[in-house]
């Protein structure tokens, strides 16, 4: 077994003795896992809990026009049959829109559809029966006149005067449009020796989690409260949108969130029918349960991607990039999804194209269109995976172009190692990121000089293999410049709370949430370090909004960052309170000590004086025994956020190695590289694993996703048999290695880790492609995914 | 005809259990629901993502595409079975170690398709167990930390 | 999603589930399921009765003589696939095997029910076809045997009526002279292939005779291919296997995995791998 690169090269380890920073500390709780006993929410069963299924609209577009319930209502088990109408009473609707992305805007949006549904698998009626079974039954009994309307399923035309508006009170199609001009890229483009034009287009993919949304809605009549028990990323956001939209304080409601199967991004929005769950509840006055099955999962949950971006690039023969230009359009489905919006992803675009480059010439226009496809929003690695596909497409054509090697090309452009704090074109701020060593890192463990030739003498023998690179910035810790300053009530804070038991133990309350990335892991290792504890003595304490610091979740690779630096935070301010009154049973000055593996010890020579278990015995049993004025508190919450930098940008760089089968168009990916800089790395095995995961979802991107649709709006490859997610015999071995460039914005200095591999697995895989090809004259491939039939098309077989 | 229950006796992780069941509740549906063994998970419903893996009279099917009427006699084990009797702690030691699983919903379907693979091929190279595993969907984990914890286990093994 | 109500019926013997099956209409046979019970979840069929033949003794087992190798339709695929009878005598469906989804379907799907259900996309019809196999039937009047050439009838259609029972399948157990070919593109292992070809046929000397072609996933049954089987079944050169490639009558339509145009022009790029195989003496 090879466990790469498990000790990364340096390590910040914030010097306190025994610190599990920076240690591959096996996550707690794993066992729970590997035995089959964690509790997802499809586990859980409550007493009286009814079962929810949905009749979908089988139409892209259709006004309904009458919903006969009669017979369902009849059929065995069946407790309500419930339509829009009904909930519209009791809930009312959203608007998902971001003060801060100008201009965007978009319709209320039903829990269940209201005289019209705009996707086919929006849900326009509801039964409630005693099984899942006895639901779907009386789903075949619900009779719905749709009288169909014109569908708009084409984003290129979605905004044409001749086009049907989907929400006539909107006045068009578009959700969201951005420009941006920096520097002056029409005179770039004319100084340069070589532009090269293409137009890179990304299919509509989805997370595809390995358990589908779920979600218990327990109303109690008797306590005027709400428990819900929901796979989300974000618990404190679903609390206030149920409190908001039910007419609720939010202390009527708790968010409990335990095992998650899979996010991905996928489960940090609002969905209709998890809203109306919630409102069936309430209606029904006792608790439900809906679980999404797969089919329903392709038609529901969020897709993303689906952009088609007209590219340029200026280059000079000495490999100088003198400008990027691009037109980005894409097509989110009816409604812009609440509360994060669908016009993030484009803005994102628009942000990152050029991002690891010095060029000042940048121009961009982004157009965000209604279609009446299934909604689309943020998505793993949000725009990124676009940007970089775009970015280092056009550097690697151009490299081609000009006959320069494309690692050389990218050290000639990307910004200097000591270019820091730095600006954007597009007006990103850097504090600090380390693309020259990185990619010096990886030109190393790779071996680029031993591939090159080896892919030299394998051509002669009628073998196609390809190297490709993607250099890669990615957005981490995102302030409340995310979504806090556009309106919606999406935390970018996060609170730990620490607690020492009697015994000595700690329990540590935190905002942020697991979904099998590590946070718990993460976030132990942490309060263990910075109390100073032995991490056996940690529990943490997540997804209960009851029970935790107000916090945004786990999204947005700001576990860590943020919640982890919350935590660090609350165990020195625990570790001060315990110093006090140790200072003060000991008689001796409290910064003369420390605690240390579980003990109060003394700083300068590291003997034991106390263990915590003692002073925990005497503060909450014996408190008359102390001093006089000497109250103990062993308790201690701090929150952080993200002050100094909007965005605490990471950096990286990937390769991939591949073999194309000419003849059959078959790619065969023999191995992926990552150099990554997260800043300090808490625990290297976790990041490396969050490296390895996103790497793959963006193979998935680069060779196998796409939710295809026709021209009818229907998706026709709805299934996990049509629809191709990574399986293992594909995919290749991938090493990751590490350049460490802490944040100063925390005294962790970490940031976050869980988007790089996929914001560059698609640009490298694709560059991989088109490099194994070029020999052959193949017309460059910029339409992902790259399926058999595309290349074969561009090698001209077909 | 209509789907009257049917009595069906089995054995369930060595128990005997007798219960009468709708003749179209799956198997996984059964463990899930009549028995709250919630450690087979329930992925896709057809048969693609294997989170729903179970042994059968010994091997490996997937609790999606079998009723559980068709199971009356047989002899069923799921991942708390096996967890009870030892048989993979080798496997879950490797799993947890190595990281083998983030969010653990294929982990239990996984590891029992591991476990098969291993007591059919002692030394199996990562193509042999990447192709094992192939029927088995893990969204969070890339597979390689998977293919690296079923690898040194087989080693293990082998040393044993 | 959950399938509609249905009944159920174990049956002990052939006739009992011919009995039950000219009972009920509409009422549908459950042999391993991996294809049936994936559909009734989705409730895309929704038949009133399932008459489940696992329990008829005697309908599974592999045995080899005079020749033959018979297949008993509830053999499992792993039977199949770890049976030294099929490896030294049936070495096509042996080479077939591994491309056939994954091990837990393998563990449970049977060889009658991959027949029976007849996918296009399947490997399973398409090397009984290219081998000339038989299958053997027992119905409402007694019980019949249909060549494979005459079996698939349509898109999921076969010789098998309403109310009959596959029991199961005899191919000519290989020669000295037998020579074999598979070869299959799927996007992902496992996956029903985009498409596949299997081919059986005699050495000749340098040539081949007797060459069987069937491909898979190209149209609505397994399909053979005449024109290029005659076509190889002479001398064996550069010019022969063009000719073949070039005889090919296929027009598969489109998918989601491919375009029929890509479709068409991977069977000729799978015909000349397959052929190359089958220039290969058994070892």
């Amino acid at each position: 077994m090879k466990i790469v690169d498990d000790n990364p090269s340096a390590l910040t380890a914030l010097d306190r003795p025994n610190s599990y920073i920076g240690r591959a500390v096996p996550r707690p709780n794993l066992r729970r896992l590997t035995q089959g006993r964690g509790q997802y929410v499809s586990d859980i069963s409550l007493p009286r809990m009814a079962h929810v299924a949905f009749v979908r609209s089988p139409h892209a577009h259709a006004r309904i026009a009458s919903i006969r319930t009669e017979r369902a209502k009849k059929a065995p088990g069946v407790a309500a049959v419930v339509t829009g109408a009904d909930l519209a009473k009791i809930m009312t609707p959203w608007v998902g829109v971001l003060t801060h992305l100008k201009g965007l805007k978009s319709a209320p949006q039903f829990p269940i559809a209201v005289e019209r549904a705009c996707w086919a698998g929006e849900a326009v009626c509801a039964v409630v029966a005693r099984s899942r079974a006895e639901a779907e039954d009386a789903c075949e009994l619900i009779e719905i006149d749709y009288e169909p309307l014109p569908a708009v399923t084409n984003a290129e035309t979605a905004a044409d005067p001749a086009t049907p508006v989907i929400h006539k009170e909107l006045g068009d199609n578009i959700c969201f449009e951005r420009t941006l001009d920096a520097g002056h890229v029409d005179d770039a483009l004319a100084s340069s020796d070589a532009v090269v034009e293409t137009t890179f287009v990304f299919g509509r993919h989805t997370g595809a989690c390995n358990e589908p949304r779920s979600i218990v809605a327990d109303w109690n009549e008797g306590e005027q409260r709400l428990t819900v028990y929901q796979g989300t990323q974000a618990p404190h956001m679903m609390q206030n949108l149920y409190a908001k939209h039910l007419g609720l304080a939010e202390q009527q409601v708790r968010v409990l969130t335990k095992d998650v199967g899979g996010s991905f991004g996928i489960k940090v929005h609002s969905y209709a029918d998890e809203m109306a769950a919630v409102a069936i509840s309430k209606l029904l006055r006792r608790p439900v349960k809906f679980v999404a099955d797969r089919i329903e999962s392709f038609v529901t949950d969020i897709h993303a991607r689906d952009h088609r971006i007209k590219a340029k690039i200026g280059v000079k023969k000495d490999g100088t990039i003198t400008a990027f230009e691009i037109d980005d359009l894409t097509g989110v489905g009816p409604y812009s999804v609440y509360p994060r919006t669908s016009g993030i992803e484009a803005n994102q675009v628009v942000s990152l194209v050029g991002g690891p480059y010095t060029t000042p010439n940048y121009r961009a226009k982004a157009r965000v269109v209604f279609t009446n496809k299934n909604v689309m929003s943020q998505y793993r690695a949000v725009g990124h995976p676009i940007a970089a596909a775009v970015t280092e497409g056009l550097v690697e054509l151009a490299a081609a172009k000009i006959g320069m090697d494309p690692l050389e090309i990218r050290r000639r452009n990307l910004y200097a190692d000591d270019a820091y704090p730095a600006t954007s074109a597009s007006g990103l701020r850097f504090e600090k990121l380390s693309h020259h060593e990185s990619l010096a890192h990886l030109d190393a463990m790779m071996n680029y000089a031993a591939l090159r030739s080896e892919q030299k003498r394998l051509r002669e023998q009628g073998i196609y293999r390809g190297v490709g690179f993607a250099s890669f910035i990615e957005v981490t810790n995102p302030s409340a410049a995310f979504y806090g300053v556009g309106g919606a009530r999406i935390s970018s804070q996060d609170g730990a709370t620490i607690k020492l038991d009697a015994q000595g133990n700690i329990g540590v309350h935190t905002g942020v949430s697991e979904q099998g990335q590590g946070a718990e892991a993460v976030i132990a290792q942490i309060a263990a370090s910075s109390f100073g504890v032995p991490i056996e003595k940690v529990r943490v304490v997540m997804g209960d909004t009851d029970n935790t610091p107000y916090g945004g979740g786990t999204w947005a690779s700001r576990a860590t960052g943020i919640g982890g630096e919350a935590a660090w935070q609350a165990g020195k301010a625990l570790r001060a309170n315990v110093l006090a009154l140790a200072g003060a049973m000991l008689q001796a000055r409290p910064d003369a000590l420390d605690i240390v593996n579980g003990a109060v010890v003394d700083k300068g020579t590291g003997n034991e004086r106390l263990s915590l278990a003692e002073l925990a015995r005497v503060a909450y049993f014996r408190p008359d025994t102390l001093p006089p004025g000497i109250q103990a508190e062993l308790v201690a919450t701090r929150h952080y956020v993200p002050r100094a930098w909007p965005f605490a940008f990471t950096n990286g760089v990937q390769a991939s190695y591949l073999e194309v089968d000419i003849e059959t168009g078959f790619v065969k990916l023999l191995k992926h590289w990552c150099v990554e800089d997260c800043g300090t790395v808490i625990n290297p095995q976790l990041v490396n694993e969050q490296v390895r995961g996103g790497i793959v979802q963006g193979i998935g991107a680069a060779l196998f996703e796409q939710c295809l649709y026709d021209e009818r709006g229907q998706l026709l490859n709805g299934n996990m048999a049509d629809y191709l997610v990574p399986m293992a015999a594909e995919m290749p071995d991938i090493e990751v290695g590490h350049v460490v460039s802490p944040t100063s914005d925390s005294e962790l200095g970490a940031k976050g880790a869980g988007e790089a591999g996929t914001a560059g697995a698609p640009a490298c895989v694709m560059n991989a492609l088109n490099d194994a090809l070029r020999p052959l004259g193949a017309t460059p491939l910029t339409d992902m995914p790259f399926t058999p039939d595309k290349i074969l098309r561009a090698l001209g077989k077909v | 005809m209509n789907g009257r229950n049917v009595e069906i006796s089995l054995t369930v992780n060595g128990e005997t259990v007798t219960e009468s069941v709708e003749p179209r509740r799956t198997l996984v549906d059964f463990l899930r629901e009549n028995l709250a063994l919630t450690g087979s998970h329930v992925g896709c419903e057809h048969g693609v993502c294997g989170a729903c893996t179970v042994r059968l009279n010994g091997e490996i099917v997937r609790g999606c595409l079998m009723l559980a009427v068709q199971c009356n006699g047989a002899k069923i084990e799921t991942i708390e079975g096996v967890s009870d009797s030892g048989e993979v702690a080798d496997l879950q030691d490797a799993f947890e170690k190595r990281n083998a699983l983030q969010c653990g919903f294929c982990t239990p379907g996984m590891l029992l398709t591991a476990q098969e693979l291993l007591a059919h091929n002692k030394a199996p190279s990562r193509d042999a167990i990447r192709e094992h595993i192939s029927g088995n969907y893990c969204r969070c984990t890339g597979y390689h930390s998977i293919v690296d914890a079923i690898e040194a286990v087989a080693q293990q093994r082998g040393r044993r | 999603m959950k399938p509609a109500p249905f009944a159920y019926a174990r049956v002990r013997s052939v006739d009992e589930a011919v009995a039950l099956l000219g009972e009920t209409a509409e009422a549908k046979v459950l042999a391993g399921g991996q294809s049936l019970i994936a559909t009734l979840n989705m409730r895309l069929s929704a038949p009133p009765l399932l008459v489940d033949i696992n329990g008829i003794d005697g309908l599974e087992g592999i045995a080899h003589s005079d020749g033959t190798v018979t297949i008993g339709a509830l053999t499992r695929h792993v039977e199949a696939e770890r049976s030294g009878t099929i490896a030294a005598h049936a070495p096509l469906i042996a080479r077939a095997m591994p491309h056939i989804a994954h091990p837990a379907i393998r563990n449970r799907g049977t060889i009658g029910g991959s027949i029976a259900l007849a996918d296009p996309a399947a490997e399973l019809p398409a090397c009984l076809l290219a081998l000339g196999g038989d299958i053997d039937i027992a119905g409402p009047d007694g019980t019949r045997t249909v060549k494979a050439d005459d079996f698939f009838r349509g898109l999921f259609e076969t010789a098998l009526g309403p109310c009959d029972i596959l029991t199961g399948i005899r191919i000519p157990a290989a020669s000295k002279n037998t020579r074999i070919g598979f070869a299959e593109l799927a996007r992902r292992h496992g996956d029903y292939a985009i498409v596949g070809l299997a081919a059986a046929a005699q050495g000749d000397g340098k040539g081949l005779k007797n060459v069987r072609l069937a491909y898979f996933g190209v149209g609505s049954t397994p399909l053979r291919q005449p024109k290029a089987e005659s076509a190889l079944s002479s001398e064996l050169n550069g010019k022969s296997i063009d000719a073949a490639i070039a005889a090919l009558d296929l027009d598969p339509p489109d998918d989601v995995q491919a375009t029929g145009a890509v479709k068409k022009y991977l069977a000729g790029v799978l015909l000349r791998r397959v052929i190359k195989q089958l220039m290969e003496p058994l070892q």
